[in-house]
Formats: structure tokens, sequence, C-alpha cells
């Protein structure tokens, strides 16, 4: 499907309806944000607590829309060469080594040489380099809050122009920019110049019916009442619990595929208690939560 | 970029982005401009898409949000938009918490020109620099609320046990070494690294009590300078109980900020157990980590109901888990003060720096302190 990322969408709700289809339920401020997205060449900044779905936004998008997801883990201290290009020096070497090896007799010119030492096949593509040669694609650059301000600087630059100059090489420019989803998780505010570039959204923990319809869709096995039981009682955690941190959908999901697997078909505090490691990850978080099971399940 | 709709909607567009402006989030002019394209693509039809649109290119953090839904609100007209989760209920300050708005339309210098008041508050800064906070009007305190902006408390640093990689500075031996090999043994650039940093967490825990009443305004806008600008720093406060407001001093906004741990706090001009108090900061809180290796900062009197054994005995306890403990006392830098409160004497013997708070000076000396724990 080689639609262009403009075209990709009709409307918000054709966004909806597009990402439905692969399990990931948007509400309107998503789907507008990534229709807008689509339109404006803008990239996507998801801020929001761990366990939103902020990265399987992307993965989802790219498998609506039929293409690559390509991703960048940030981590504290990566560098351009990890998320642009780098040479394989290695195999560099090996290639002048076996030139000398069976060169002996003829003499080569060392500019050719030099030429294939810079070739193609030597040259390591990361995904920001991928993403500008392959596109249209999904470039997912997830936590981006992790990475140093040096890198979120140098990101800016090429988020702008969408083109990598390799000075062996030349400059390599992407057709059509690939759709872009910057994901943070708040450990750090991210520079005001970044933000300006993308579009902006906050996702919250979602409602109650929509986590129920999250759980049901990507879960149609688990029985009605236990998901019901599930994320009512998740919802109640947020909300009262006072944790140190909150279960979010990806813990809803985690604990019903765990309650699932041992074919509890609802919830009692036994069972309840004995599965909280999926949901909940701390020791006092855990403490806590088991003191208040047995009034949260009966009421 | 694409081509907006005619003029009178995008008049009408750019207005409500510099009302935002004017309600404090930073909007430029690129910013108007995506707003604009955005709205081109969604439409004027449904309200809803205009509000989605906007909130994603003209705000750009979670603390920007309330303001965006109550001026979309004012803007577009009647009632508010369904299902925006992110509005927080409205909570009313507690009485001597005087919010600016109220001092700038009900003082009395509402008569003057607005030229006279800049000059006669520039003036009057560095007089109020050094006043005590508790002896000041509601203007002069008004005035010193804006103030705090132009603090900016720097986290205390600790040389780590590890070493990270730096342009300069040692050699490092292994790393070279790796490099060289994965060059198939060609001699590399030689790999240099220094010991790394660590920043001390902060601990503020802030008497609310009754003796102190006057000053826990000022404290408590302190206190959101610090959990705003050296992110690790953790705020309590202490009356009758023990009160965690570092996620109500997170809200960018000092006034909000103080609405919301106004809000938390069950106790405010109570009595105090200063003792009893940081028994349980230390068993709650201090002893599984937070206190370890940090800067603890108190800021109290010193008038104690639970007796000054208790209290001695947790300064202890507390002395022994910190790197630092600071005594913040608001009658220190005042003339004749002599510490023979019960309970300052007995916390006297576990305390490193024990140091004034009444004015704004003397919080520049704090943050001073704090910075090179």
């Amino acid at each position: 499907m080689l639609r262009s990322m403009e075209q990709a969408f009709t409307s918000p709700d054709d966004v909806t309806a597009t990402l439905a289809r692969t399990g990931y339920l948007a509400d309107d401020a998503l789907a507008t944000v990534t229709f807008l997205a689509t339109r404006l060449s803008r990239p996507i900044l998801l801020e929001g607590e761990p366990g939103t779905g902020k990265t399987s936004l992307a993965e989802s998008l790219a498998e609506a829309l039929g293409q690559k997801l390509i991703r960048l883990q940030c981590y504290e201290g990566i560098e351009a060469t990890q998320a642009l290009y780098d040479w394989d020096f290695p195999r560099q070497i090996l290639h002048l080594r076996a030139v000398e090896a069976i060169a002996g007799q003829e003499h080569r010119d060392p500019t050719q040489l030099e030429a294939e030492l810079f070739d193609e096949r030597f040259l390591l593509a990361r995904p920001v380099l991928q993403a500008v040669r392959e596109a249209p694609c999904v470039l997912l650059i997830d936590e981006i809050d992790r990475a140093d301000d040096e890198f979120e600087a140098f990101l800016l630059e090429v988020l702008s122009t969408w083109q990598v100059t390799i000075p062996e090489v030349g400059t390599i420019t992407a057709e059509r920019p690939p759709l872009v989803v910057l994901t943070s998780n708040r450990t750090r505010e991210l520079h005001d110049a970044l933000k300006r570039r993308c579009l902006y959204h906050w996702i919250d923990h979602p409602s109650l019916t929509r986590e129920l319809q999250i759980v049901r869709t990507r879960l149609p096995e688990i029985s009605e009442t236990l998901a019901a039981q599930v994320v009512g009682l998740v919802q109640r955690l947020r909300g009262e619990g006072e944790l140190i941190k909150p279960p979010g959908v990806a813990e809803t999901l985690d604990w019903s595929r765990a309650l699932e697997a041992l074919g509890a078909s609802s919830l009692d505090p036994e069972i309840a208690a004995a599965t909280l490691g999926a949901a909940v990850k701390y020791r006092e978080d855990g403490e806590r939560v088991r003191a208040m099971l047995d009034r949260f399940l009966a009421s | 970029m694409t081509n907006v709709p005619p003029a009178p909607p995008d008049e009408w567009l750019l207005g409500f982005a510099r009302a935002l402006r004017a309600a404090g989030l930073p909007i430029t002019a690129d910013r108007e401009r995506t707003f604009l394209a955005a709205v081109a693509q969604v439409g004027l039809g449904e309200r809803r898409d205009v509000y989605w649109a906007g909130r994603a290119t003209l705000t750009c953090s979670p603390a920007d949000l309330e303001r965006y839904d109550q001026v979309f609100t004012a803007w577009f007209t009647a009632g508010p938009i369904g299902q925006t989760r992110t509005v927080p209920p409205v909570h009313r300050p507690p009485a001597f918490q005087a919010s600016l708005e109220d001092d700038a339309t009900t003082g009395e210098g509402g008569t003057e020109g607005d030229d006279e008041v800049v000059r006669a508050r520039a003036s009057a800064q560095e007089l109020l620099r050094q006043r005590d906070v508790a002896a000041l009007d509601r203007i002069e305190r008004a005035q010193l609320a804006r103030m705090f902006e132009r603090l900016h408390p720097v986290c205390p640093v600790r040389p780590a046990r590890r070493h990270v990689t730096a342009r300069s500075g040692r050699v490092d031996g292994p790393a070279t070494l790796r490099e060289q090999l994965r060059r198939a043994g060609e001699p590399g650039p030689v790999r240099h690294h220094r010991r790394a940093l660590r920043t001390r967490r902060i601990v503020l825990l802030i008497d609310v009590s009754g003796s102190m009443s006057a000053y826990a305004d000022s404290l408590l806008r302190l206190a959101h300078r610090f959990v705003q600008t050296a992110p690790r720093t953790q705020v309590f406060t202490m009356g009758t109980r023990l009160t965690h407001v570092t996620r109500a001093l997170r809200e960018r906004d000092p006034d909000r900020a103080l609405v919301a741990a106004g809000a938390v706090v069950p106790d405010w001009s109570g009595g105090t157990r200063l003792g009893d108090v940081i028994g349980a900061f230390l068993d709650r809180w201090g002893r599984r980590g937070m206190a370890r290796g940090s800067v603890v900062v108190l800021f109290s009197d010193g008038w104690e109901r639970s007796g000054p054994e208790v209290l001695g005995e947790q300064m202890r306890r507390l002395r022994a888990l910190a790197h630092r403990v600071v005594w913040v006392n608001p009658h220190r830098g005042k003339v004749g003060y002599e510490p023979i409160q019960q309970g300052i004497v007995a916390a006297l013997p576990h305390i490193d720096d024990f140091v004034a708070g009444h004015s704004f000076a003397t919080f520049e000396e704090l943050i001073e302190v704090v910075s090179h724990a």
C-alpha cells in the first residue's frame, strides 16, 4: 500500500476506524492529532503515564498503514552514530587485508581502493537514516526524555530537514517525510524548540468504559465478568489507591492474561492476591492493595 | 504551508491564540501558524475538532491543559466540551494565601499610573528582600511572590562510584583497548573518562503550625521553586501530622501550586508535634531511602508539644541517615534571638547548619547553603 502519507486518512473518524482494525482504540483527541500529523507532516509527541499506549500507537499505525515500523529506543548517552549511521570499521579493515593478500603483483589505484572502502555495503544504517531512505514508514522514537539535551538538538535538525549528509557518500533526502511518533515519560522536561516542531498530546488513563472496550478487543477470550471486575478494580486503584505507580492499561491487560492463564472466570481475593504482581510492581503498593482487596471486591 | 480559511475565522482563531498567550501559555508565531493550518485541515464545523486541533498545536505540557480548557470555554462560548477529564476541581485557597489578582484589583494603588507603580516596585524590591515576610502587608506580599521566580535552587552533587566517558580527563584503558580490538588491532582514538556526578536529593520539611503560619506562604513558594528547578526535591508539611505535598508543587504556576498544596494539607495553623512527625517521616519515607545521603532542610521555630526528648532522639536518627541537616528558623536572624526553646535546644547537637529564614535575602542564602552541602 503506497498511498502518500498526507492522503493516508480522510478524517479523524477514518483514523479511529483504521486503528480499530488493528485492535487499537483511539479516542477523538488521539485520532484528531494523528490525522493532523499526517496532513501537516508533523511529528506526534506523546506524553503520559507509563502503560497508557504511547508505543503501541506507533505499532498500530504501522500495521494499519501497512508500512514498516522503524524504532529508535533512546537511552542515556545515546549518540548520533547510534541514531544515524556508522561505518563498519572491522569489515573495512578486513576488506583492506583481503586486497593486500591477493594484490601481490597488480598495482591498484589508491583512490579507487578508498572509494571501495566507503561503499554502501560498509555503511551501517541506523534507525533515522533507515527511515529517511525507506520512507514512507513509521518512525518511533521511544522515550526521548531519556536521551541527553544534545541528542534532542540533533534530532530536531533531522526532523525539520529530513536529510542526512554523509561526507563520503553525499546527502540523502527523504522523498516523503516518514510519520514520526515521539514518546516521553516526562522524566525530564523536553526542550521547547523540539516541542514546537511537534503536535503535542497527553495520553491519560482511559475511562472505565473505554478500558473495558480495550480489554474486550485485545483479549476476546476472557470472560465478560472477569474483564469488568479487573477493569473496575484497576480504575479504583488509580483513583483512590494512592499507589507509587498506578497500573496502566498494559498492566490491566497483563493481569487479565495472567488470570485467564490460571483459568479464572471471576475475580476472588485469593486469586487476585496471587496474581497481583502482574499489575502492581512495588512491594509497598502490593501490601497496600492486598490490604484493600477484600473491601474492593466486596463492594 | 496549507491555505487557511478567509479572514474572519482567521482573526477569530488568532484572537483565541492571543488569549491563550495572555493566560500565560508559551504561544509563539509559528505555533499560531500551525494552529491555523491544523484547523484548516479539520474544518470549523465541529467545535470538538477545533478543540483538539488547538490542544495539539498550542499546548506543550500537562500543566497547560487546564488553562487551555478554561480559555477555550470562555472564547468559544457556552457549555464545556464533553470528556475533558484533565480539569481538576478548583479548590479555594486557604484564607492567608492572598492571590495576585486580588491585590491588583482591590489594592489601594489602583488609581496610580502604571509607570509609577513599576518604578516604585523596582526601588522597593531591594528593601523587600531584607524585610521579615511575616511583617508584610498584602500588596508587599504579592510583590514578593513575584520575586520568587528569580530563585534558582541547584541540586548539591556528589561524585558517583562509576565513571562516565568524557572528551578529556583520565585515560580509560579498557575502553581504548576495546576500541582498538573493534578495529581489528588498528590503533584507534584514545578514550577518556571521569568520575560521574550524582545529584543529592533535597528533602524539605516545612512546619505549618500556628506559630509558623505567617511564614507558611513564603516557605511553600520557596519549596515550589526547589521542586521546579531541582526535580529530585521532596517536600513535606509538618503540623499535627505529616503531609507529602511534592506532587501538588509540581504544578508550574506558583499560585496554582499553592492552592493545590493547600487542598492536600489537613492541618494548617494547628499545633506541632515535631518529634513525632519527624519520627513518622523517618519511618514511612526517610529510612526507606528518601533521607539517606540527602540534604534535609527543616523549617521550624522549634515550638514543640511532644517533649524535647522525643525531638532530640528523632533528630539524632535523622542526622545519622542524612548527608546534611539544615535547620531554618525564622527567628534566628532577629536581634536578640537566643536558641532557648526546648525543641531547638534538644535538636541543636544534631544540626549541621542553623540558618535564618525570615526574609527573601535569607532564602537566597539558604539556597547557597543547600547547593554547597
